[in-house]
């Protein structure tokens, strides 16, 4: 459970992150997604006790960040964006050395390893000098890591960046693995569609506010904004623009004569779309098709993370 | 218990240290070092004629002139080896993790400064056998050498707590060795060079008192000085006399550095989390 009341972060007069409220329950996969600079890397340091709000507070199952950090750090697993290992230590000691970090016993430390190594497929590689390892590796091995005290709450910060197609999956995989495990779960990352695929819950951040939140349908709707439409003819181009932008929810009208074709852009909701489209083969129209263009969510991002370049 | 004294940090580095070739080349340098003052000194003995003998008063020398140079070496090593401990983990990305990790603070600062600690000693050690060859010669008592090395330890101990605490503070390794080395600087000559002008002040009779407070001061807190009170009684007579300060300067010595090492340590640790303090 991990409950976040009016954080904020400010560097000056610079609010990198400008009073947040999110409740998570348990076992919820949230994906946090916002362009560079949005706030994702502050808003997990924060939750990680390695940076202290300005104001504001986050409870991660009770305990607070601010005021028992200790406490904190037993819950939560954390991988941080960029991280370094040490190049001369085998991936067994690398591990062995963050459990004795969290007070585990050689004993227990000893039957975890192996059994975290196959969970990120790296039972192989035990023996292996950790800065010889590649990238997406040392990335898993770094979960693994994360994971080794047990930890209720998983704090990823980007997880997957760098990692080729497969190893995508197969983190998505160990993020599904977690899942069943109960284990709450933050990931952040640049890229919606991905997180679509992996989370129950996307929150979406820009410039330090959260600007939605919700599962990945209710995300989609709230972004969407107007909606596109194609509306193709036989003949009577000029006849249909000109009863179309009749239509005060019609905007950016675009005709392109050499396909017949009229594109606008329509705010209102469905059903006023097919109001639309019944008055206008009411009009004898030659209408041949209608249809919405559908954005994806990489569009939707876009969409957003522009509006925010311009402010 | 064994489980409560375990430092996984202490732990770690050992394993690092000991693996690096930086540290088998930092201990060579040091026996290479000795080796060269004893050789030179035999040879200087022995009239370069590569027989002879060596009188105990000579020896005693080698002695002295010995244990300066290990308080140099101690005082020159030390800082390399402790003003990387935070701030090269901070530079590897690596302390963002060990942060989150239940280690406290002093934890992970205390299992810094004590791999330090044990990766010198055991360069003192290293170098024990070389340093023996005084006893070869005799003229000095097991006793003086013991007082020595329990200096060096002191010394070095307050070294690596400075050398820790500019770590934590500074963002690069290269600034926390540049501190480091400046105190050192401060400790073995500025502090010379200020017992001397201090000295100048009571002998010309500008302030007698005074410049012979000060003069015991500057001394005090100079570990060269210190080897010279504590190998030649002699000199220490005549320094009494000088400075008109009774008290041994070891007593001083003692409680200067380990207040250091106090500060330095209590400070370390305090900003070592400091991003979740400070900036309110
Ligand atoms: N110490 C600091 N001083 C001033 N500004 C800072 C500091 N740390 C971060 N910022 C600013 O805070 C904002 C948020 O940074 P943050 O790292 O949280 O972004 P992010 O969403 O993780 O971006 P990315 O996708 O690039 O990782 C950025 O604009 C950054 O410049
Ligand atoms: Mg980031």
């Amino acid at each position: 459970m991990i409950e976040i009341t009016g954080l904020t972060k400010r560097y000056g007069d610079f609010y990198a992150l400008n009073d947040l409220h999110l409740t998570l329950g348990d076992g919820v996969v949230f994906g946090f997604v916002g362009a560079n600079g949005a706030g994702k890397s502050t808003t997990f340091s924060i939750l990680a006790t390695l940076l202290s709000p300005t104001s504001g507070d986050a409870l991660i199952n009770g305990k607070s960040v601010v005021r028992e950090p200790a406490a904190v750090r037993k819950e939560i697993g954390y991988m941080p964006d960029f991280f370094g290992v040490y190049d001369q230590l085998k991936v067994d000691e690398y591990l062995d050395f963050y459990g004795a970090s969290y007070n585990l016993k050689a004993s227990e430390r000893k039957k975890l390893i192996p059994e975290l190594l196959a969970l990120v497929n790296l039972t192989d590689k035990r023996y292996e000098y950790v800065d010889l390892l590649s990238r997406g590796m040392k990335q898993r091995l770094c979960l693994a890591r994360a994971l080794i005290h047990d930890p209720n709450v998983l704090i990823l910060d980007e997880p997957a960046s760098g990692l080729d197609p497969r190893a995508r999956v197969e983190m998505r995989d160990i993020i599904h693995r977690l899942k069943d495990l109960g284990k709450t779960v933050l990931i952040s990352s640049h890229i919606l569609p991905e997180l679509a695929e992996m989370c129950d819950e996307i929150g979406v951040i820009d410039n330090g506010t959260l600007i939605a939140h919700g599962n990945v349908a209710q995300i989609q709707a709230e972004l969407q904004g107007d909606a596109h439409i194609f509306v193709e003819l036989s003949y009577g181009l000029e006849e249909a623009r000109a009863f179309f932008e009749r239509n005060p929810l019609v905007s950016a009208m675009f005709v392109d004569h050499a396909a017949m074709q009229l594109q606008f852009s329509f705010s209102g909701t469905k059903v006023e779309q097919t109001e639309l489209l019944r008055e206008a083969m009411l009009a004898d129209l030659a209408i041949t098709s209608f249809t919405e263009q559908k954005k994806d969510l990489e569009d939707v991002f876009m969409a957003i993370t522009k509006g925010a370049d311009l402010a | 218990m064994m489980d409560k004294l375990y430092n996984p940090m202490l732990m770690k580095e050992m394993k690092l240290r000991f693996r690096s070739f930086k540290s088998f080349s930092g201990l060579l340098f040091y026996l290479a070092v000795l080796c060269i003052f004893i050789t030179g000194f035999v040879l200087i003995a022995t009239d370069f004629k590569g027989h002879g003998y060596i009188e105990p008063t000579m020896s005693y020398g080698l002695f002295v002139l010995l244990s300066i140079v290990q308080m140099a070496l101690v005082m020159f090593i030390t800082p390399g080896v402790t003003a990387g401990a935070i701030s090269s983990e901070r530079e590897k990305q690596t302390l963002n993790i060990l942060l989150t990790t239940t280690q406290s603070s002093a934890q992970l600062i205390i299992g810094k400064l004590l791999s330090s600690i044990a990766f010198i000693v055991l360069m003192l050690v290293a170098g024990l056998p070389i340093y023996s060859l005084v006893f070869l010669f005799g003229g000095v008592s097991p006793s003086q050498m013991i007082t020595t090395f329990a200096f060096y330890f002191v010394t070095l101990v307050a070294i690596g707590s400075i050398g820790i605490f500019f770590s934590t503070i500074t963002k690069k390794t290269i600034v926390a060795m540049i501190a480091t080395y400046g105190a050192m600087i401060f400790l073995g000559a500025i502090t010379a060079f200020l017992f001397f002008v201090s000295m100048i002040m009571t002998q010309s009779g500008v302030a007698p008192i005074v410049g012979g407070y000060l003069a015991y001061l500057f001394a005090a807190i100079n570990p060269g000085a210190l080897i010279i009170t504590l190998t030649t009684p002699e000199l220490t007579q005549v320094f009494q006399e000088m400075t008109g300060v009774t008290l041994p300067v070891w007593i001083t010595y003692l409680a200067f550095y380990s207040t250091i090492t106090v500060c330095c340590l209590t400070g370390a640790i305090k900003k070592l989390r400091t991003n979740m303090k400070t900036q309110r």
